[in-house]
């Protein structure tokens, strides 16, 4: 089994090398694949192992695109000019300019939202189901409103991160951004992966199926939930920071806090894949981000109907998502040993 | 095996990739001259993206009928890929490089809206890839040095600074006091700076300055802000949305204002949804029906008015009618550079000097079109019909400003 | 990065907000004191019809345990349903009986299609599969009603108060009176009709109910149906007091259950205390913090209601249900 897996991963890993080279068209969707699998896997870690479904990741996501962008522009320039009136006055980046920029532009957007996580943790982590799920939605839709009037970072009109440097080819770009979003991808699989063999994501699993039993036990849950939400805010703030610089315009609420589609479909993704489970999540993005772009080039004009529908028929047929479904067709695959006796006992409730 | 399970998927996962691309779209197939455009068929800028693409469509369908475009000694029809951005900024640059990458689309046709414009022009710039756009209209997106972005309307700085210096010049040369209620968005911000650097200039007074976030359905408190402190102009921007809003709270709330300015009238179809309520409203265009510039392919604005009607049964807004210049720009491009070399037509496209219907047409350095001013008209009622008459500036107006807006209470 | 700069800036900000404050609250005070009554009275009016399309969310939440995303884009529709009578001729106020009429039907049909199959679900199931199909929702008017922003032109008129310095327009005033009316019908109706007995017992106690000889189906399908038609009347009143568009409906789903969370669930005058309370906080925000943060605010103040009352239970150790 072991000798199986790293076949596997060295498999997806040499693809995801060589994939800008063999697909040099698709770049970007790859690049932004890598970014919906982050998202989806972080946010598994609130809904799937905690159950706690969370509308808000989308804050730390939004947090790290502004301050990786501002973080690159203000080493070198004064932000509030860079953005003033739409961005007219351009500054332009050397290449060492930029890629120091990136450099440390990624290294706040890790840390602050990870920061703001642990500060507001203990207070929006106490509230539970459908509690918690409304004030993280309004969590991130007050960020994407506010931050709509702050002037520094643009306000109404955007701000324009800094244009890649000339330098290499016309492919260079892509590249740069396709690997580095690939990077990070593996280091948060990485992450989450070590983090789901230990005790926490038991602890977590604990707390999902009965939160006041777990704290009669003697676990301080609100320290792992607060933790949780720690290492979500981390890898969501660099993907963030990431995507900020792949699009090239920050808007507010349709770019950064951008809770009406990346929101939602990281948690569409999560449960499509089957939440609760590793692989779940990084299957379900990369399910949705094919059938999305199938979508929009074949049923143009109704592509969203498209998805609606798909959306509709996963949840109603496939709350468990893919791997759930899987996992209750062939449970011997995944480990779990069967009773024979018990599956032929099986009645089907109506 | 869970191993295999994997592997089919991502197996899977790889062909159906690949086969979701489509075929890759050289710069010419057959006798098709192939353009690309990321449109806002979705979102809330979706009625406006209607307009640039019926824009779009007509001017095609105008040229190719007409003998299409010579190249090389031979003739090529234009034919237009779309995608829906689905008016989000992230969709419109990801579709940029789509069509440009994947699609191999080597020339371009603007978005809607100067948000979505300044996402897909980093994209086009870096790839080399002409792009005219006709709906994007911030001043930020001609001070970068773009060299592929050529823009065929006025900056949105020009806007509605014209109605300042109207105000001014109706209060006899004295400064006036300024209300402003500007969405939250690229455009409406820009025109904002615009109307900002005319209040400094005249030495007029800014006395409410109101940024309506994109979702805001009710501007009774800004209204009611300026029913208190009796500005001598209001202006108000906030795409479609916000001009039907502005004059349907203004007529409730009997907002008595000397002066109205503001953006969108047309594609909000004000006269028609608002009837004699819209009556005395500035606003600014790009194009009217009665100017009379003048080309081979759609004559004059009042034809291509009659022809829009006909074609799509509603009176063509200015953003229909800057779409449709856009092909002609193109063509002209095309013929000029004799290539389909991206360069030469680069080339061309700057060294563009011609008249449409729509206006005239000369590109600066830095891609916006230096040629063509913009207009103002004013809504004016004749019992219950209602018509827009263009006010300024003088050379093209066919009717005399109306001013002071007399009050609600005398209408 | 240049320090002189930067701090000159926020100084120079800082001074500006300070500035802009103050002259705010010398207007808001001092200079006309009557703009907190207008500020009053129209956000009193705003939050009755937002707490409308809420009691329609309370209702479906409690009897069905379900988030319908989807009620921004009921409202919507019910909109443009008034929309079409306008354009033929029909005056748009008769759309508060006609829209409820054709949605009751819409929604009891949404409800056999898809609905029924999330009700006994997790709550969660039904915020993905109603999202799904507001995404649906959206695109099909989008493709149907055109792109086109619209209205409804009610032809009411205005009501002045305070010498002409409070200006309510009478589209709004109907609108409240209107949602006022629903409601208080709503409230009768539950108590007094077979159907609403029936529908409470339901939201009680499902399996007793039941058993007891409920027909829970047909109970779920006339709730659903019941919102759907408060959506119509609300959307009646969207498209002749504001504008509709394919795409205007999630503003409205959002505050709606905005407002069923603060209320507190089960709390249905609190659903209407709470409406009005949030449409005069975004007022006054508007006005005091500027409008670029009005729905930013409000936002936040969930977030902050949300928190302090996790604190104040947490000390009885007890939690938000």
């Amino acid at each position: 089994m072991k000798k199986n897996n790293i076949i596997l991963y060295a498999a997806i890993l040499i693809f995801g090398v060589l994939a800008p080279f063999m697909l040099p068209a698709f770049k970007v969707q790859l690049s932004i694949l890598c970014i919906l699998i982050v998202l989806a896997l972080t946010w598994n870690i609130q809904g799937g192992e905690m159950g706690y479904n969370s509308f808000g990741n989308i804050l730390f996501y939004g947090l790290g695109m502004y301050i990786c962008a501002s973080v690159q522009v203000g080493m070198f320039f004064p932000l509030a000019e860079w953005t003033e009136s739409g961005g007219e006055k351009t500054f332009v980046h050397s290449p060492t300019q930029f890629f120091q920029g990136m450099a440390f532009g990624l290294l706040a957007a890790a840390i602050i939202p990870t920061i703001v996580a642990g500060l507001i943790g203990y207070a929006i982590l106490g509230l539970r189901g459908h509690y918690f799920a409304i004030c993280t939605l309004g969590l991130g839709v007050a960020a994407g409103e506010i931050s709509g009037g702050i002037e520094i970072i643009g306000a109404g009109q955007g701000f324009t991160t800094p244009p890649f440097p000339e330098i290499g080819s016309l492919e260079s770009r892509g590249q740069f951004f396709y690997f580095l979003s690939f990077l990070v991808l593996v280091l948060t699989f990485v992450a989450v992966k070590s983090v789901y063999s230990t005790r926490f994501k038991l602890v977590l699993n604990a707390i999902r199926d009965n939160e006041d039993k777990a704290e009669a036990m003697g676990i301080q849950t609100m320290k792992y939930k607060i933790i949780g939400w720690m290492i979500s805010a981390f890898f969501c703030g660099l993907a963030g920071g990431i995507m900020g610089g792949l699009v090239g315009y920050i808007d507010s609420t349709d770019v950064a806090f951008d809770g009406r589609e990346m929101g939602v479909f990281m948690v569409l993704m999560a449960i499509l894949g089957g939440k609760g489970t590793l692989w779940g999540p990084v299957i379900g993005a990369t399910l949705f981000h094919l059938f999305k772009e199938g979508f929009w080039t074949y049923f143009l004009g109704w592509q969203y109907v498209a998805l609606g529908v798909l959306i509709v028929v996963i949840v109603i047929y496939f709350p468990e998502g893919l791997m759930g479904w899987l996992r209750e067709k062939y449970p011997e695959r995944f480990g779990e040993v069967v009773d024979e006796a018990d599956r032929k006992a099986q009645v089907e409730l109506k | 095996m869970k191993i295999r399970n994997m592997l089919i998927t991502l197996v899977s996962a790889i062909a159906l990739l690949i086969s979701s691309s489509t075929i890759s779209f050289a710069k010419v197939v057959g006798d098709k001259i192939i353009l690309g455009s990321a449109i806002s068929l979705t979102g809330k800028y979706s009625s406006n993206g209607v307009h640039t693409q019926n824009g779009y469509n007509m001017a095609v369908d105008r040229i190719n009928s007409m003998g299409g475009v010579k190249v090389g000694g031979k003739t090529y029809k234009f034919e237009i890929i779309y995608y829906d951005d689905e008016s989000n900024p992230k969709r419109a640059a990801q579709l940029a490089e789509r069509l440009i990458s994947q699609d191999g689309v080597e020339y371009m046709l603007g978005p809607y809206s100067s948000g979505l414009t300044k996402a897909i022009a980093p994209v086009t710039e870096k790839y080399g890839v002409p792009m005219v756009e006709a709906n994007g209209a911030s001043r930020s997106l001609f001070t970068k040095g773009y060299k592929y972005l050529f823009a065929v309307l006025a900056p949105a700085n020009l806007y509605l600074d014209v109605a300042i210096d109207l105000a001014v010049e109706k209060n006899g040369g004295k400064p006036v006091s300024v209300a402003m209620a500007f969405e939250q968005d690229a455009f409406s911000q820009d025109v904002r700076l615009g109307v900002l650097e005319a209040i400094e200039r005249t030495g007029s007074k800014k006395v409410i300055d109101d940024k309506l976030p994109k979702e805001l359905n009710d501007m009774a408190a800004t209204l009611a802000k300026v029913k208190a402190v009796k500005p001598d102009v209001l202006v108000v921007s906030g795409h479609t949305k916000g001009a039907l809003t502005a004059i349907r709270q203004i007529a409730e709330m009997k907002v008595d204002v000397p002066m109205l300015a503001m953006t969108h009238c047309d594609a909000a179809k004000l006269s028609k949804q608002h009837g004699k309520n819209s009556q005395y409203a500035l606003c600014a265009s790009q194009w009217h029906k009665t100017l009379t510039y003048k080309d081979d392919f759609f004559k004059d604005g009042m034809t291509y008015d009659a022809d829009f009607k006909k074609l799509f049964n509603y009176a063509p807004p200015y953003q229909a009618a800057e779409s449709s210049a856009a092909l002609l720009v193109f063509k002209d491009a095309f013929e000029r550079a004799n290539s389909f070399d991206k360069v030469k037509v680069r080339d061309a496209l700057a060294a563009t000097d011609m008249q449409t219907f729509y206006g005239n047409i000369k590109f600066a350095a830095g891609g916006q079109n230096v040629d063509k001013p913009m207009v103002l008209f004013q809504v004016m009622c004749d019992g219950d019909k209602c018509e827009n008459k263009v006010v300024a500036p003088t050379k093209w107006a066919s009717a005399e400003l109306i001013h002071p807006i007399p009050s609600w209470s005398k209408r | 990065m240049l320090p002189s700069n930067r701090g000159h800036f926020y100084i120079k900000s800082f001074k500006f907000y300070l500035e802009s404050f103050k002259n705010l609250m010398d207007l808001l005070i001092f200079q006309v004191p009557i703009l907190m009554v207008q500020a009053s009275l129209d956000g009193i009016l705003l939050g009755i019809l937002f707490a409308l399309i809420a009691y329609g969310m309370a209702l479906q939440w409690g009897v069905m345990n379900i988030i319908n995303i989807a009620q921004g884009d009921l409202v919507i529709l019910g909109g443009y349903i008034t929309y079409f009578m306008y354009l033929s001729g029909i005056h748009p106020a008769l759309g508060v009986i006609v829209a409820p009429a054709i949605m009751y039907f819409v929604g009891v049909g949404l409800y056999k299609l898809v609905i029924n199959k999330v009700v006994d679900r997790d709550l969660f199931i039904s915020i993905l599969a109603t999202f799904g199909i507001s995404i649906l929702f959206m695109q099909l008017m989008n493709f149907a009603f055109g792109a086109d922003v619209v209205l409804a032109n009610s032809e009411f008129g205005t009501t002045m108060l305070f010498n002409n310095s409070v200006t309510l327009p009478n589209s709004k005033l109907f609108s409240a009176l209107i949602s006022i009316i629903f409601a208080i019908g709503l409230v009768i109706y539950m108590k007094k009709s077979k159907l609403g007995r029936a529908i409470r017992a339901t939201a009680q106690n499902a399996r007793a109910a039941k058993i007891l000889g409920v027909d829970t189906e047909k109970v779920y399908a006339a709730t659903f149906g019941i919102n759907a038609a408060l959506c119509g009347v609300a959307g009646a009143l969207v498209a002749i007091t504001f504008t509709i568009h394919p795409y205007m409906g999630l503003p409205y789903t959002i505050r709606s259950f905005m407002i069923v969370i603060i209320a507190g669930l089960g709390n249905l005058p609190g659903v209407a205390v709470s409406g009005m309370g949030l449409g005069v906080f975004e007022e006054f925000a508007d006005y005091i913090l500027g409008t670029e943060f009005r729905i930013g605010s409000v936002f936040l103040l969930l977030v902050l209601i949300l928190v302090y009352r996790r604190f104040k239970l947490s000390k009885k150790r007890e939690y938000l249900k």
